[in-house]
């Protein structure tokens, strides 16, 4: 598939502070794109470059093939959607969505129409002659999304547009925008540091650190075979072991614990022998079992302690050099502290990363 | 309890301290009397009669409605376009510029008269309309950019950001956002402007002609030469006016908090 916005080796410098860093993305039609990483990262900045309200120190961003670095904000044709909702106050909710609309002198039978048909979308055609103070935060977010949807905008860039919600109406508008963009077929770009979040809507994920994506990938993949410690760490939870590569065969290699533990672990990127490296393991993929099992790689353990933690049972091991979390499923048996176990897990569920 | 007796006394006191210049001076212009003193005779309106059919009286009310116009057209048009441009964070020294904005309010009247004087001597424009009108929005403009200053850091920028990725070229933005939402901080700028204007005598002093004469300035000589009850006429219009005014401001504040 073509290529339908490019971000060309995008530097971005506030004063003497490099917020973007010779970055480059592109993404396609009909994607769901997420820029993922904490504040401060330069995923909103990439936005708003996109957006046109930044301009990039160096580089071009490209949509269509063409550079649209000069090309003002409202002529870019891309919605926006802000945490802040920025409804228009002095507006009714109608008017609102009928801004986008007036601003491309479409006639006026027309702009009923589609400002109902936009209102409909996400529910809120009783609300039309509403003020935006006089609703909820998820009815403002709401129309928000209408209006920046109603002038079938090239792109939709949305700017953590969930993160002043409460938790359940956040999980709703999730499934909810999921669900536009595979009706409407619409390319969105998804600013967000929630993790699940990204792992929820996403077609793919840009990791973001410093100004500088680590990692982009689907959710599966970001998940499962993060690139960097960076990324292990900050998507979803997970044990970090360091050791020294012995031997590498094919996609998987050897490592050396510092408590003398052999264990056999896939590789995404490229490691030598003799390399000191770092093994990702996934909480949720360790077992527990009391015998030693036939799994590739089994550490001998002691239970320190055991939660209960409704969905699952989150226990804390201590290894000779270091110590593991693991995450049982709810029918899993209790393990008082003290118990010796082995933690077991199969070499496709750790993973090599260099340091 | 003695505590909340003594607070609620300081308040009466320090209230009727404030007003009572103004009920002293509000009866006489009902006054039937041809003297500014108690006891009042009988009641009557012929001083009220005399303000608006006295030459003198009736062109100062007149020229003060003419320069207060002018004014407040000036300063408001003035003070947003400042308060607009002081918004721009690349600005250098825009503290420094905000300040010097805001100077007119603490330098003595005095000074800015003598200062006026000289000034619109140079270009012709003593004894004018147009020298009054400059003067007075000189002291006029620091209420417009505080008033439409604090309208627009009431406004979220992203608002404005959202206006034109929906498409809003930037006089769009200005025109069906920024404005409309900073307008209640506008009009009470045009309102403290106008009042201003009516009240301001040392410029007028300095810078008026005999034909430029305004109602302040008709009071200050008149209360010199003959004591009439026409001034307490005059006095009880300038607090009706100050009443209506005070109103407005009240009630376009409120419309800017319930917008919020």
């Amino acid at each position: 598939m073509p290529e339908f916005i490019r971000f060309d080796r995008i530097t971005k410098f506030y004063g003497p502070l490099c917020v973007v860093e010779n970055l480059d993305l592109g993404i396609v039609k009909g994607e769901f794109v997420s820029l993922l990483g904490p504040s401060g990262s330069g995923k909103t900045t990439l936005l708003m470059m996109l957006a046109g309200f930044e301009q990039p120190t160096s580089g071009n961003i490209l949509l269509e093939g063409t550079a649209i670095n000069a090309v003002p904000t409202h002529k870019r044709d891309m919605g926006v959607v802000f945490q802040s909702y920025a409804l228009f106050p002095h507006m009714s909710v109608g008017e609102n969505v009928a801004f986008p609309l007036q601003m491309r002198g479409v006639g006026k039978a027309e702009i009923e129409k589609r400002v109902a048909r936009a209102l409909d979308m996400v529910q809120l055609s009783a609300l039309a002659e509403r003020r935006p103070s006089q609703l909820s935060g998820g009815q403002q977010q709401r129309v928000a999304l209408s209006r920046a949807l109603v002038f079938e905008p090239r792109v939709v860039l949305m700017d953590e547009p969930l993160g002043a919600l409460d938790k359940q109406l956040r999980e709703q508008m999730q499934l909810d925008i999921r669900d536009l963009h595979r009706r409407l077929g619409l390319t969105i770009v998804f600013v967000t540091h929630d993790q699940s979040e990204a792992l929820t809507m996403s077609d793919r994920v840009a990791v973001f650190n410093k100004g500088k994506i680590e990692q982009i990938g689907t959710p599966r993949q970001v998940y499962d075979e993060p690139a960097t410690r960076f990324v292990a760490e900050f998507i979803g939870e997970t044990n970090l072991v360091e050791g020294v590569v012995e031997a590498v065969e094919g996609a998987e290699a050897n490592v050396r614990l510092t408590s003398g533990a052999q264990i056999v672990s896939a590789v995404s990127g490229t490691v030598a022998p003799g390399q000191t490296v770092y093994l990702s393991i996934r909480p949720e993929r360790v077992d527990l079992t009391e015998i030693r099992g036939d799994a590739r790689n089994c550490l001998e353990t002691e239970v320190t302690d055991s939660v209960y933690q409704g969905d699952h049972l989150r226990v804390q091991l201590q290894n000779a050099a270091y110590p593991l979390i693991a995450k049982l499923g709810r029918r899993s048996r209790e393990f008082p502290p003290g118990t010796k176990v082995y933690a077991a897990f199969s070499a496709g569920d750790c993973r090599v990363i260099a340091p | 309890m003695p505590m909340k007796i003594t607070k609620f006394a300081f308040a009466s006191l320090t209230i009727l301290f404030l007003v009572a210049p103004l009920i002293a001076i509000l009866p006489l212009a009902f006054t039937s009397s041809v003297i500014l003193t108690y006891p009042i005779p009988s009641w009557s309106l012929r001083w009220f009669e005399e303000l608006f059919f006295a030459d003198a009286w009736r062109r100062a009310i007149v020229n003060s409605l003419i320069i207060g116009t002018g004014t407040t057209l000036l300063a408001t048009v003035l003070g947003t376009a400042a308060a607009l441009g002081l918004r721009n964070r690349l600005i250098f020294f825009r503290g420094t510029i905000r300040t010097l904005f805001l100077l007119p309010m603490v330098v003595p009247a005095v000074v800015l008269g003598v200062g006026m004087q000289v000034l619109l001597a140079g270009f012709g424009l003593t004894n004018s309309y147009a020298g009054v009108i400059i003067a007075h929005t000189v002291v006029a403009v620091p209420f417009v950019v505080v008033s439409v200053t604090g309208a627009l850091a009431g406004i979220d920028e992203r608002v404005e950001l959202a206006a034109q990725s929906l498409g809003a070229s930037p006089t769009t933005v200005f025109r069906r956002v920024t404005l409309p939402l900073a307008m209640p901080g506008v009009a009470s700028g045009a309102v403290l402007a106008f009042a201003t204007s009516l009240d301001e005598v040392v410029l007028t002093l300095f810078v008026a002609g005999p034909n430029q004469r305004t109602l302040a300035r008709q009071m200050f000589s008149s209360i010199r030469e003959n004591i009439s009850p026409a001034i307490a006429a005059a006095a009880f219009l300038f607090i009706a006016a100050t009443i209506i005014i005070a109103l407005v401001v009240v009630l376009s504040r409120s419309m800017l908090a319930k917008r919020r």
